[in-house]
């Protein structure tokens, strides 16, 4: 009998160290990331010449100026735009789902939407430039525009907060609803003084892990955002961004260039780190207090 | 009055969110679907993707899937059992594992193709292959597989811990017998969100897998995923548009294929396995 437990502990035991083991592994990735893009982006970060990244007037690699400013306030142009456009539509579609659809259209509606979830990046980069930028063309040449880039990641990361929204709805408790009904109150109270500001954590972490995917999409920027370095002054001008300026440039960068490429990687890295450490800081505080 | 204004809205935002999805993926089912053929998906590629089909291409994609999925389901459902089953939930070193697995699934794409051209591609000398491409795939899934994994399993209720401690059944077995079958439907949903997100990625492969559209002859041989072959005849190829819609229809029913087959095999795993512990 002994025998037999100590047994199934030994093998508990070897288990356990293997399994930790593989974790070891991936949480050593991270650290491997960060080593080898410093590693790479060291020409342009020793002795404080990373300032050169904030203070060179324009982008001009051949010239050594590797100013990366406009391609910031464009990756943030085009991802805040993006997230102004998809909170309320995205939002709205979850309430739609869980409050105002009849059954026949609210199960087919979310279905379509995690199905959409899904779609490649580069089918709405491919729907973006073949469609969405002749028609702004019309409007204003030259189509591949800030506009663009908006309304097609604004597509993009829509499922993302529809999804993330629409479950945590979905969680709150029964009695939230009951009490409202004994309230008397109307549909539209109970959504927006209510459920809303109880589900609000849940909400505001889809809404920030739609703000990484738009921070981090390269493909379908890249093919409709026109990739001109510039700050963006208006709607209809042309931009690139942070990752599309890394997916364009890889390829036959060199020296100094390549290194402020892996560079701009780690800056993007730390927008990401940011907006993580929000996110966590906002799902391990107290609970909403109807638990 | 403000109430019916707020109902009217919401069906709004609903209609538009319909109209905008219903416009991307009709266009894509009609712009695509004069290109869809049997020899579209047995030929190889002519004058650069223009015309002929996308066998090498499909090919190299569920090489590079196939490469990854290797790497990553042993790592990433071991970690996860780790995490779940073999610590405690408080612990520092769980919580700075969970805050590094947030910060990795964050990552852009196109940093881990820097990365997976730094180090597989550069350091690991592994060149424009296949198989570096499989390995940046897989670092990419790692952090979606690990903490979907670990929500399964976290939801088997602890009763059933509990029964096989009483019985002194092994942590081990009860995991093999029990738990792993429990969680599977979570866990093969978070493999397939994983090998949708891998089958979508395009970034990450242009400086892993490379752009070569010939039939790959090893693992050590550039190939062309899918998405590249789309973003390539869209960007780099003029008239290639109709074939780009073409491959992105492909890429779509593949992705469906993907996930309806494997929510089925889930179900029925599940429901053999229950059964039987009844």
């Amino acid at each position: 009998m002994n025998k037999s437990v100590s047994q199934t502990k030994d093998i508990d035991w070897w288990f356990g160290m293997a399994l930790s083991l593989l974790m070891g592994v991936a949480a050593l990735l991270l650290l491997l990331i960060i080593v080898f893009l410093t590693n790479e982006a060291w020409p342009v970060l020793q002795g404080g010449s990373w300032a050169q990244f904030f203070n060179a007037d324009g982008w001009y690699p051949l010239e050594n100026k590797l100013g990366l400013l406009p391609m910031l306030w464009a990756t943030l142009a085009v991802s805040f735009g993006a997230l102004i456009l998809a909170l309320p539509l995205g939002l709205g579609s979850a309430i739609f789902i869980e409050y105002y659809a009849p059954k026949f259209i609210g199960k087919p509606f979310s279905s379509v939407v995690t199905l959409l979830a899904g779609i490649p990046s580069v089918v709405f980069g491919l729907w973006g430039l073949t469609k969405l930028v002749p028609l702004i063309n019309n409007i204003h040449p030259p189509g591949a525009s800030l506009l663009a880039a908006v309304l097609v990641l604004a597509l993009m990361i829509l499922p993302t907060i529809t999804l993330t929204s629409r479950s945590a709805l979905s969680s709150l408790p029964s009695h939230l609803l009951q009490n409202s009904a004994a309230l008397a109150l109307s549909k539209k109270s109970m959504i927006i003084g209510v459920l809303i500001p109880s589900a609000l954590r849940g909400i505001i972490g889809g809404v920030l892990l739609a703000l990484v995917r738009a921070v981090g999409e390269t493909m379908a920027v890249l093919m409709v955002a026109g990739n001109v370095v510039q700050t963006p002054t208006g709607l209809f001008d042309p931009v690139r961004v942070l990752t599309a300026n890394i997916a364009l440039e890889m390829a036959y960068a060199t020296d100094n260039h390549r290194a402020a490429l892996f560079a701009s990687g780690l800056l993007l890295m730390i927008l990401v780190f940011c907006v993580a450490w929000i996110a966590s800081r906002l799902s391990s505080g107290e609970t909403n207090g109807y638990d | 009055m403000i109430d019916r204004c707020f109902t009217f809205i919401i069906w709004l935002t609903a209609g538009i969110v319909f109209l905008a999805f219903g416009w991307l993926i009709s266009e894509v089912v009609v712009q695509g679907v004069g290109k869809l053929s049997w020899s579209f998906l047995t030929d190889e590629p002519a004058r650069s993707g223009r015309e002929g089909g996308i066998y090498p291409i499909i090919v190299s994609t569920l090489l590079i899937l196939g490469t990854a999925l290797v790497i990553v389901i042993p790592l990433g459902l071991g970690s996860a059992i780790w995490l779940a089953e073999f610590t405690k939930k408080s612990s520092k070193r769980v919580q700075s594992t969970r805050l590094i697995l947030d910060v990795l699934a964050g990552v852009p794409s196109i940093v881990f193709g820097l990365f997976g051209y730094a180090f597989f591609c550069g350091f690991l000398d592994l060149g424009f292959s296949i198989l570096s491409g499989g390995l940046t795939l897989a670092c990419m899934m790692l952090p979606i597989l690990i903490r979907t994994t670990e929500a399964g399993l976290t939801a088997v209720p602890n009763d059933w811990r509990r029964a096989g401690a009483a019985l002194g059944v092994s942590r081990t077995t009860l995991l093999w017998q029990v738990l792993l079958p429990y969680a599977s439907p979570a866990i093969t949903a978070g493999l397939l969100l994983s090998i949708g997100r891998a089958t979508a990625e395009t970034a990450a492969l242009i400086f892993t897998s490379g752009y070569v559209d010939r039939m790959p002859e090893s693992l050590n041989d550039s190939g062309r995923a899918l998405a590249v072959h789309i973003y390539d005849l869209s960007m780099n190829v003029v008239g290639g548009d109709k074939a780009a819609y073409g491959s992105a229809l492909v890429l779509i029913i593949m992705v469906v294929i993907i996930n309806l087959s494997a929510n089925a095999l889930s179900e029925f795993w599940l429901e053999k396995k229950i059964n039987r512990l009844q």
